[in-house]
C-alpha cells in the first residue's frame, strides 16, 4: 500500500475545469544511486497512474525515473453532476495505491 | 650555491613540471553527455513533424536542485470533443532515460494544464511535446540551467 493525498475543491461549478492535485508518498529509485556497500540499488518508481471522475477517465500518466522523488501532480478535470475523483497508481513492483475525494457540483 | 638561488630555481623547475600536468588533466565530468532525442521524438510522433510553439513552459531559469524543478506545461488549445490535447509528453536529452513522463489528456479534462516535478541530470534543454487528436504535434523547448544535477553519484 503506497501513501498517497489528493486535493479537490470542495464546491465546483457544472462543466468547468477545477484543478487536482495529487501527492504520492514513493521514493522514486533512479535505478543509477549506490548504497553505502557499494552496492547498485535497484529502480522501483511508480509507472503509471490513473484519474477517474465519475468512473470517467479524465487523466493518466505513465512516470519515468525522471519524476522527482514523492511524485506531486496538478491537472484539471471537469464534472457535469457531484461525484468523486479516484486515483490509482502502481509501481513497477506491482504494489497499487489509490485516494480520492467527493465534490459536489452547484 | 646561494640558498636564495636554489629556491627560485627549484621553484620555477616545479612549476614547469607540475603546472602542465594539471593542465592536461581532462576537466572533471559534471553533467551526463548530451544524448540525440530526435529517435525518441520520431517514435513519440510516428514521423510526423511537430509545430513549434503553442505551448507555455514554466521552468525557473536556475534550477538549485536537479533532484527536485518545478514545471508547469500549458497547452494553448481547445478541449472540444472532437479537437483535444491528447498526450503531453515531457524529454530531457541530458537524462540517462530521457522521456520523463507522458501525461494522457481527455475532452473530460477541460483544460490542457500540467504542473509536476522532474528530475534533471544537469544543464539542459527540455523538450515538450503535445500531441493533439488526430496525430498533430506540437514542441516546444526550455531552457534550464541547474546547478547541481540529479542522477550523480552522492558519494563524488
Amino acid at each position: 500500500m503506497i501513501l498517497g493525498r489528493i486535493q479537490v475543491p470542495p464546491n465546483v461549478r457544472k462543466g468547468e475545469p477545477f484543478e487536482v492535485r495529487i501527492l504520492v508518498q514513493h521514493p522514486m529509485e533512479t535505478g543509477y544511486r549506490r548504497d553505502l556497500n557499494g552496492q547498485a540499488i535497484p529502480l522501483h518508481i511508480v509507472d503509471r497512474l490513473v484519474c477517474r471522475v465519475g468512473g470517467v477517465e479524465v487523466f493518466s500518466a505513465e512516470l519515468g525515473s525522471g519524476i522527482a522523488a514523492n511524485p506531486y501532480m496538478a491537472f484539471y478535470a471537469m464534472a457535469d453532476a457531484s461525484g468523486e475523483v479516484e486515483v490509482e497508481w502502481k509501481d513497477n513492483r506491482g504494489e497499487t495505491g489509490r485516494v480520492s475525494a467527493k465534490f459536489s457540483v452547484a | 650555491m646561494k640558498r636564495r638561488d636554489f629556491l627560485t630555481r627549484s621553484g620555477l623547475a616545479a612549476t614547469t613540471v607540475v603546472l602542465p600536468v594539471l593542465a592536461q588533466q581532462p576537466p572533471p565530468q559534471r553533467f551526463q553527455p548530451v544524448q540525440d532525442i530526435a529517435p525518441l521524438l520520431a517514435q513519440l510522433t510516428g514521423g510526423a513533424t511537430p509545430q513549434q510553439g503553442g505551448i507555455e513552459v514554466q521552468l525557473p531559469a536556475i534550477a538549485e536542485n536537479g533532484n527536485s524543478v518545478p514545471m508547469r506545461i500549458k497547452v494553448d488549445h481547445v478541449m472540444a470533443p472532437d479537437d483535444y490535447v491528447a498526450a503531453i509528453h515531457i524529454v530531457a536529452e541530458r537524462n540517462p532515460r530521457p522521456l520523463v513522463a507522458s501525461f494522457h489528456l481527455h475532452p473530460a479534462s477541460g483544460r490542457a494544464e500540467v504542473s509536476t516535478r522532474v528530475r534533471l541530470a544537469g544543464t539542459q534543454k527540455v523538450t515538450v511535446l503535445a500531441e493533439l487528436s488526430g496525430k498533430r504535434f506540437l514542441m516546444t523547448q526550455a531552457d534550464v540551467l541547474v546547478t547541481a544535477a540529479a542522477c550523480l553519484d552522492e558519494s563524488m
